[in-house]
């Protein structure tokens, strides 16, 4: 066990490399010149040429890579090339708020999910089956634009349920008065196409010879489902949760940027917008480090849900 | 008369189908099990034995089934159509337990067989969680699982499929049932596992004084040990009675036909009775017996020297270990004859055919097909001998592709390998192979999940009959149909031998099944051949111990048993 986990850390220094490098070539190809940007409407050729040296522009092409080596390696960005702040203080300001959004955003789709991805299986051909697939299939159909603005319309404005925008200081306040607005618009995208995917899952594993046994021995139907069913379901879910993670950020970035949610999701957009390399870097790599670090949960949580699984 | 355990009388069950139509599974079938017997419910696919036993439970499903009014089911003498489902579960795994063919799959993989032990006790006993642990232990001595102090924790995949069904029986007899439901509880077993399974069920019928309702299809598994029996065809029962009264003066044809269509170890007709033989009303006649056997001179069209097949296996970080999966494996096989190779599973006997079609690539060793090594040529070389080797999985239902029809399963093959002019003869081929298979012209359109396991296995040999070869390999061929679907395909596959001069390597573990259509045999243990020889004389005199105990463990019929076959 101990030796697999080393193992896939090791493998984990080459991924993380080509990330490094994909960035730095992309950035390189494509970034634009920040010291533009920076020089602002004093374009001198001295200006530019000092904000160059400033940043570190001036310098070869295999020299820059060197030093964005060393910072991985430190954890060290230095300072974002727009506002001067370092980059550790804004990703140790911005992180809270955009894990809480996350974090309550997945557990409440996988439990809604859940609750009526094997409801529905069990009810299988019922008149509620069908509802719920029907449903789902025009959720689905829906864009995440549309949610945001009509429930920032018709819940925020008009009903004044929630505000429409915006963000506290508190925890409790922004857990309580802040995020469940963008939570339910969240959750009610991604719960019709999950709870679409867990029903196969659970329908297939109904029809497997173990439920029959599990019934031959007398076990209520909610057992048979929640204990013998479900166990087996989840080895499938957990890739589903898992592989969805990455599109959970990119909806995670348009929730932040239009609820005003001072996350790293808003603050990559203004990175993005002002070539600001440094943050963006660290962002990337962060993200990169973290979506390895959960498949790697994924594979040790599938040995434990599943125990003919060997890590290898 | 005493009430018995369990009475069905005037039992009819309708199942509704997605087309809204019906479909008549059982038409009122009446029948009785005694107390502390075994009973056999013998009967082929589709004869409703199944449904009859789930319908005991009170197992089908509510959605889809309708069982007639004037039905009745008794357990001890109450009803069990009218329980309430709280009376049901408490009836289920308490008072009628039940097992299952596939034991693997009968498992749920996630959890110990401990806690499936475990959970059953809980159930149906106020037991605590320690004496329902101890409990445990004591059912998997009992069923005689090595070392049940550790096992208890073991996954199911971590046992060997013998010791799984040990495990379901262990669950079953957990709370002392009245009723033992046997669904084909050895048909995915290796012999000699088999005969372990049926004794140690036998055993704990008679120590806890069940009664057990063995269902099969294979009458020669229950002769020694059922007490009566009740023979299904078609949702109805043909006979019933006795088990020795029923087998040694059948009345009814098909219960005739079954007991005949068997392949036997002591005789060897021409052809295998099937049931059209007996529903004609006329005496059924056996055929005069088809000597076998190599013949000196006869041409050999295969030659295996020395053939290995190692896997290799991670153990460590670096480490590997080969797995002689093969190891070492010598045969000649002759034009026009049969070479059977038996074992049990993991012997290496499927690895074997594999290897020589170079669906796997051979470690060392030759393969000479008319003089040249197949084994070590190019792709490029062995292109045109690869249509003359052609192989029948034991599948037909996962070997066909579902998407295409009869027709261009057929066709495809001969456009690869460029037989046939232009599509009519093609066509024209594919029809006359059709027709030779014993498959109506209309096939040609259908598609394969319209057919039965049979007919399916009829397609898959019209497949490999459309490249002409010379060698085929049937691995496990006839081990998924019923027994009178087997004796056809294998009637068919010796016609077809005696018609084209093909050699065949018949892949088996049903040893009766090679004996009836092998010249020669060769019996594999842990990747080695332990003994080779012509059938007869294997079977007769078998020198290995291995193959004495294979051969011993093939179910015995009584004498009254064999006295009763139309010979």
């Amino acid at each position: 066990m101990l030796s697999y986990i080393v193992r896939r850390l090791w493998q984990m220094i080459p991924t993380l490399l080509g990330v490094m490098l994909l960035l730095f070539t992309l950035y390189t190809l494509v970034g634009g010149d920040p010291s533009y940007i920076l020089a602002g409407k004093s374009l001198s050729a001295e200006t530019i040429a000092s904000i160059r040296t400033q940043l570190g522009l001036d310098k070869s092409l295999p020299e820059q890579f060197l030093i964005f080596v060393k910072q991985v390696l430190t954890m060290n960005f230095g300072t974002s090339w727009s506002t001067q702040q370092p980059v550790s203080e804004i990703i140790r300001t911005r992180i809270g708020p955009s894990v809480m959004l996350l974090l309550t955003w997945q557990l409440c789709s996988l439990f809604f999910s859940l609750l009526f991805a094997a409801s529905v299986a069990y009810y299988k051909g019922s008149i509620y089956d069908r509802a719920v697939t029907i449903i789902s299939t025009v959720a689905m159909s829906i864009s995440i634009l549309v949610y945001i603005i009509a429930g920032q319309y018709f819940l925020a404005y008009k009903m004044q349920w929630f505000p429409v925008y915006g963000w506290g200081n508190g925890f409790w306040q922004n857990f309580l008065l802040y995020i469940p607005l963008p939570l339910i618009i969240g959750v009610a995208v991604s719960v019709a196409p999950d709870t679409r995917f867990y029903r196969s899952c659970f329908i297939e594993e109904m029809n497997q010879d173990y439920v029959r046994t599990a019934r031959a021995k007398g076990l209520s139907e909610r057992k048979v489902m929640l204990k013998h069913v479900m166990r087996n379901a989840l080895i499938p879910i957990v890739t589903g949760v898992m592989s969805s993670l990455p599109y959970m950020i990119t909806g995670s970035v348009l929730m932040e940027r239009f609820f005003g949610i001072p996350g790293l999701g808003n603050e990559i957009l203004k990175a993005v917008n002002s070539s600001d390399f440094p943050v963006i870097k660290a962002i990337t790599i962060y993200l990169v480090i973290a979506i390895m670090v959960f498949n790697l949960l994924a594979d040790l949580l599938y040995k434990w849900i599943d125990p003919r699984v060997k890590l290898n | 008369m005493k009430t018995p355990l369990v009475r069905i009388s005037n039992l009819k069950i309708d199942f509704k189908m997605e087309d809204g139509r019906y479909f008549e599974a059982l038409k009122r079938i009446s029948f009785d099990i005694p107390h502390h017997t075994v009973l056999a419910l013998v009967g082929e696919s589709g004869s409703g034995k199944s449904v009859t036993s789930t319908a005991l439970m009170g197992l089908l499903p509510e959605s889809n089934t309708v069982i007639d009014q004037d039905s009745c089911i008794e357990f001890n003498g109450r009803s069990v159509l009218a329980m309430s489902k709280k009376e049901l579960r408490r009836l289920r795994g308490g008072d009628i337990a039940m097992i299952f063919q596939d034991p693997m799959s009968s498992l749920n993989p996630v959890f110990t067989i401990g806690d499936q032990i475990i959970e059953t006790l809980q159930e149906h006993k106020s037991m605590s969680k320690k004496a329902a642990r101890q409990k445990a232990i004591d059912l998997l001595t009992e069923v005689g699982l090595p070392n049940p102090e550790s096992r208890i924790h073991a996954y199911p995949h971590e046992l060997s499929g013998g010791q799984q069904q040990r495990v379901m029986i262990a669950i079953a007899i957990a709370c002392e049932p009245k009723l033992l439901i046997a669904d084909e509880p050895t048909t995915a077993l290796d012999v000699t596992i088999q005969k372990q399974i049926l004794e140690l069920i036998a055993k704990m019928q008679k120590k806890h004084g069940m009664s057990v309702l063995f269902v099969t299809h294979d009458l020669g598994v229950v002769a020694e040990f059922a007490d009566n029996v009740v023979v299904m065809r078609h949702g109805e029962i043909c006979e019933s009675g006795g088990i020795e009264e029923v087998f040694s003066r059948p009345k009814h044809p098909y219960t005739k036909a079954l007991l005949n269509c068997r392949p036997s170890l002591t005789y060897r007709p021409e052809r295998l009775a099937v049931i059209d033989d007996f529903l004609q009303g006329e005496e059924y006649q056996l055929p005069a017996d088809r000597p076998r056997g190599y013949q000196e001179g006869n041409p050999v069209i295969l030659e295996v020297k020395n053939l290995c097949k190692y896997f290799k296996i991670k153990t460590g970080l670096f480490r590997y270990i080969d797995l002689k999966a093969v190891d070492g494996v010598s045969f000649q096989l002759q034009r026009g004859k049969t070479l059977g190779i038996v074992g049990e599973s993991g012997s290496g006997k499927s690895t074997v055919g594999h290897t020589i079609m170079r669906l796997l690539e051979s470690t060392s060793g030759e393969a000479l097909f008319e003089g040249k090594d197949i084994l070590s040529m190019s792709n490029e070389d062995f292109k045109p001998l690869k249509r003359r080797v052609q192989i029948i999985f034991q599948n037909p239902y996962a070997s066909l592709n579902p998407r295409f029809t009869v027709g261009q399963i057929l066709i495809e093959p001969m456009l690869l390998h460029h037989i046939g002019k232009d599509k009519q003869e093609r066509e024209k081929l594919a029809r006359s192979l059709l027709d030779k298979v014993g498959l109506t012209a209309n096939a040609f359109n259908k598609y394969p999940h319209e057919f039965s396991g049979g007919q399916r296995q009829r397609i898959a040999i019209a497949r490999c009959l459309t490249l002409q070869p010379d060698i085929l390999i049937c691995d496990e061929s006839v081990s998924a149909l019923d027994v009178s679907v087997q004796a056809q395909v294998l009637n068919l596959l010796q016609d077809l031998q005696d018609e084209f001069q093909m050699s065949y390597l018949f892949i088996s573990h049903d040893l009766s099944v090679v004996k009836h259509i092998s010249d020669q045999i060769m019996v594999m243990q842990q990747g080695k051949v332990v003994e080779m020889g012509d059938a007869d004389s294997v079977y007769a005199n078998p020198q290995h111990d291995y193959t004495q105990k294979l051969i011993a463990s093939i179910p015995q019929n009584p004498k009254w048993f064999e006295a009763s076959l139309a010979r």
